[in-house]
């Protein structure tokens, strides 16, 4: 042949772009791929190549390379590139394009990886309808690791695991991803190809161009399965390789496009512009200027403080509320404080409880196993907690009858039957309040004022605000009037 | 700054937020969930990406690629979920993709309950992943904590480019304490070796897979210079009274604030006890145990698990001092009552020279 | 040779990226592709262009699993060589050709 012959003609099909043109990544022999001669995925590569080079986005081209005979796809392609665990690139795809959403997120998957380890990840990406593009190569058994079943092997199909040939009653049936996935109402496109035979061959080309052009046109899930040779696991040659895809597989695996979405789809919507960064403090509600004026920090503690208190009732009996009350008006008064609820196995029962801590100096603990105030809104709270009560220290109980195996010599009492005395304020559910209005008291630790603004911070509601006042202002009455110091016990 | 009263798991997600997280993905699991839950609510707000995923398999996979398009990412969980992340999180130390991860521990083993115990300490600061790894692990004792060392973790995950854990109990999960937060969020930066689906990115690669066996012993000596490095330059503890103290108290997290309690009124009967609260256990402040040899009879390490700090204690210590454990579990929070009278037994049992009165009325 | 005669199309096989799969062989529907005799150095006996027949169908490098390996050249409409469409050197195509 002349040069001038050679010279008329002009190169139609050659080595896409979208690939490295020596790949530097493999230590040896980098002008060509790892894969078996014969093997689908150097073809399926190549028609991925092949689309990206069509669609011009090799630069906005994300490759999530899987664990399988195709973890090295990073050698190949000239994009950018992240190889995940086993059976997770779907996840992993999902975050990626869900963080960078003008890429073009690829994820190339073997039968094992995603049909088996992966099944919960691709399951879940596709009925998000995460904008990617999933290429799932099906050969029927785990090549890499040596030709052991996969849940897609055949009826009958011999492996290093199922030597015998699979069996459906030992290892069940063929899984059909493609028809499983077309179960779900979020895809968008879902096809099953084959590397059988040229027609197939050409189709497969066209279904994984669509997969990329859907995702280049902004819309949803595109999912395409490649019934693809494995020579060397197979022990077939590459040619009868193809035969057995077309002639056998595919009866098992029927080539077809199970959704099509696509004609009416419209893209998705693009993130919104972020806010601007300086506006994130108050987004998130940690601005100087959320926190209102009046309950700055500003108030100097009425006396030296240092209040353990516990508090114990039923679920429902509002235990926490009034803790958070008492902690939340003793920042407001400048005083250390936490608040923690009951945690654990206390929580058993629908009982409830929580520790409060009220100190001038930094807490250290905060949990309070002995407590210089008791509130027990039931009796059962009180049996549980009466014990721990420091000397000299304070019982406030919701009934007026006190459990004669409860009274102590060295403690202080205030026994009253506070959910009665809340429900002719308006509303028993207020006894919280009232018991809380009489701790006040006791403790005589914060101005009202405080008492005030941590009830407006947590009580929305105007209507049980207003109550809330009334209660509290009636314990503090009923402390006055009624204290009695129960060394009564003799 | 003004301080307000929130619960540790809630101001986790806010610190995040400010130091240029703006990804999270999670998996509900008791006692964690608020913290998915504000990630829910206000990632979105700020232009983040929240999702809850399938699972935490899912989850820690999704950080991974979060991480690896160079997006300051999160996750939350406890114990059992923590199992299930170790997948990822080895992963990710492999290919060295920062990202951050509370683990508010419940009790185990298996389903345990959701009590708070401090358990995951194994799993977590030993790696519960395969491979030659460490997390860096950081442990608040308070709602502020969670705070600053969740942004100490962003800081900590990019400058090491590997997972860090902020490891809480329940409890330092579900108080409410004050607190305050910086007024200025961090601008998300992309780090330049990240995959983002740009012109310059496209020659990176994120991967944990290095075939050939030298190659391979390189990467891991290069993790294995950042954990030096993490060791030099990381590594904190609170020292309390530890000045003068014969017996030291050991413990992280919640515990750590009981024993403060505990070194208060010990002292108020005249033993001199200190305590050391490691604040990272990975990198483990082994000097601050070193700096207390001479003047110390012995260690008292309390923990709600069966003793896993203890094991590192005692490496630290080289056999130099005896060291003790006391430790609870199923969510049972040493009091201080039991502590204080170990503390006492072992002042007996030690020879530990009590304070004379004039000594302890100068502490008053 | 007469431009009227020539070939429509042409392929190359690159003999260091060929492992002899065969797939090309059974895919040409002109029938114009063969394995050599040869073995190249990895011991592959390769695919190659028999040297006349070649239509330009394409089908052998959709078919070929190995990204770089065949390049396929179609002729261009009448022109003259030094004509403005893509070409090729001859010096990669001669002994790729006759591989």
């Amino acid at each position: 042949m002349s040069s001038e012959f050679i010279s008329e003609y002009e190169v139609i099909h050659a080595k896409p772009k979208a690939f490295y043109e020596t790949y530097a990544r493999k230590d040896e022999l980098q002008h060509q791929t790892h894969y078996c001669p014969g093997c689908g995925h150097g073809t399926i590569h190549k028609m991925l190549a092949q689309a990206m080079d069509e669609f011009g986005i090799k630069d906005r081209t994300i490759l999530i390379s899987p664990v399988g005979c195709s973890v090295f796809a990073y050698y190949y392609f000239d994009v950018g590139n992240v190889q995940a665990a086993h059976g997770r690139a779907s996840a992993v795809a999902t975050a990626v394009k869900r963080s960078r959403p003008e890429s073009i997120v690829i994820s190339y998957q073997g039968d094992g990886d995603l049909a088996a380890i992966g099944s919960a990840e691709i399951l879940h990406a596709a009925n998000r309808g995460e904008p990617i593009a999933v290429i799932f190569v099906n050969n029927a058994i785990y090549s890499m690791t040596g030709g052991q079943f996969a849940p897609t092997t055949l009826i009958g199909q011999k492996s290093t695991t199922t030597p015998g040939g699979r069996s459906a009653i030992h290892e069940g049936y063929p899984l059909h991803v493609s028809e499983l996935l077309a179960t779900l109402e979020a895809p968008m496109y879902i096809e099953r190809v084959g590397l059988g035979d040229n027609r197939q061959i050409a189709q497969a080309s066209r279904a994984i161009r669509r997969a990329v052009e859907n995702q280049v046109r902004g819309l949803g899930f595109s999912f395409i399965e490649v019934l693809s040779p494995c020579p060397t696991i197979w022990r077939l040659s590459p040619v009868e390789s193809q035969r057995w895809v077309r002639e056998v597989m595919e009866k098992t695996y029927p080539l077809a496009v199970f959704r099509d979405r696509t004609k009416d789809a419209q893209p998705r919507p693009m993130p919104q512009e972020p806010p601007a960064l300086d506006t994130i403090p108050q987004i998130i509600g940690v601005a100087n200027g959320d926190v209102p004026e009046d309950s700055a920090i500003r108030h100097e503690p009425v006396t030296d403080v240092d209040l353990h208190v516990r508090v114990a009732g039923f679920g429902g009996q509002g235990v926490l509320l009034l803790g958070e009350v008492l902690a939340e008006a003793g920042l407001d008064a400048g005083l250390e404080v936490s608040w923690l609820p009951s945690y654990g196995p206390e929580m058993r029962s629908g009982t409830s409880n929580c520790h409060v801590r009220l100190s001038r100096e930094p807490i250290d603990s905060p949990l309070v196993t002995a407590p210089n105030v008791l509130v027990a809104m039931n009796e059962p709270s009180l049996k549980k907690f009466d014990k721990s009560v420091q000397a000299r220290g304070w019982v406030i109980y919701n009934g007026d009858a006190f459990p004669p195996e409860c009274v102590r010599e060295d403690v202080h009492v205030l026994a009253l039957p506070f959910t009665q005395i809340a429900d002719a304020l308006g509303d028993a559910r207020a006894a919280n309040m009232v018991m809380l209005g009489a701790l006040l008291e006791i403790a005589d630790a914060l101005p009202q004022t405080s008492v005030d603004a941590a009830l407006r911070r947590l009580v929305k509601n105007p209507r049980f605000f207003e109550l809330d006042e009334r209660a509290l202002a009636r314990g503090r009455e009923l402390y006055r009037e009624s204290v009695r110091e129960v060394c009564h016990a003799g | 700054m003004r301080k307000q009263l929130m619960k540790g798991n809630e101001a986790i997600v806010r610190s995040a937020i400010l130091a240029g997280c703006r990804a999270f993905y999670g998996y509900p699991i008791t006692p964690a969930s608020e913290i998915t839950e504000a990630a829910a609510e206000f990632l979105p707000r700020v232009g983040g990406v929240f999702l809850q995923a399938e699972s935490e398999v899912a989850a820690i996979n999704m950080l991974y690629g979060a991480s690896s398009a160079g997006v300051r990412a999160m996750t939350a969980s406890s114990g059992p979920g923590i199992s299930l992340m170790q997948e990822g999180i080895s992963y990710m130390a492999g290919a060295e993709l920062p990202c951050v991860i509370a683990d508010i521990t419940r009790g185990g083993p298996g389903l345990g309950n959701i009590a708070a115990e401090q358990s995951d300490y194994h799993q977590v600061v030993k790696g519960g992943g395969n491979g030659s790894y460490h997390t860096l692990v950081l442990a608040p004792s308070s709602a502020q904590e969670m705070a600053d060392l969740t942004a100490l973790a962003f800081e900590l995950a990019d400058r090491y480019r590997n997972p860090v854990v902020v490891l809480a109990d329940g409890f330092v999960g579900q108080m409410m304490e004050p607190v305050e937060f910086p007024q200025r969020a961090t601008a998300p930066q992309t780090p330049a070796w990240a995959v983002t689906g740009t012109a310059e990115s496209r020659g990176n690669l994120i991967t944990s897979l290095h075939m050939g066996s030298d190659e391979l012993e390189a990467h891991i000596q290069h993790l294995e210079s950042k954990y030096r490095r993490a060791e030099r330059e990381e590594a904190r503890a609170e020292d309390w009274r530890t000045g003068d103290a014969e017996i030291v108290l050991v413990g992280y997290g919640i515990v750590g604030r009981i024993l403060k309690a505990v070194t208060a009124e010990a002292r108020a009967e005249g033993i001199p006890v200190g305590l050391l609260r490691p604040i990272t256990l990975y990198p483990f402040p082994t000097r601050n145990f070193q700096r207390l040899v001479p003047r110390a009879r012995v260690f008292l390490v309390v923990e709600m698990s069966n003793g896993q700090l203890v094991e590192d204690v005692r490496l630290a210590l080289n056999g130099a001092r005896p060291v003790e454990f006391f430790g609870r579990m199923g969510g049972n929070v040493p009091s201080h009552g039991e502590v204080l009278a170990l503390v006492r037994r072992l002042a007996r049992q030690y020879g530990v020279v009590m304070e004379r009165e004039e000594e302890r009325m100068a502490h008053v | 040779m007469n431009a009227e005669k020539r070939d429509r199309g042409l392929l190359r096989v690159d003999g260091n990226e060929c492992k002899g799969c065969g797939l090309c062989v059974e895919a040409c529907p002109p029938k114009v592709i063969a394995m050599s005799e040869r073995l190249n150095h990895y011991g592959y006996r390769t695919a190659t262009y028999v040297g006349a027949g070649c239509t330009g169908c394409g089908i052998c490098f959709m078919v070929c699993p190995e990204p770089g390996a065949i390049t396929v050249l179609r002729a261009m409409a009448q022109r003259s060589a030094a004509g403005s469409g893509v070409t090729m050197g001859t010096e990669g195509a001669m002994p790729c050709a006759s591989n």
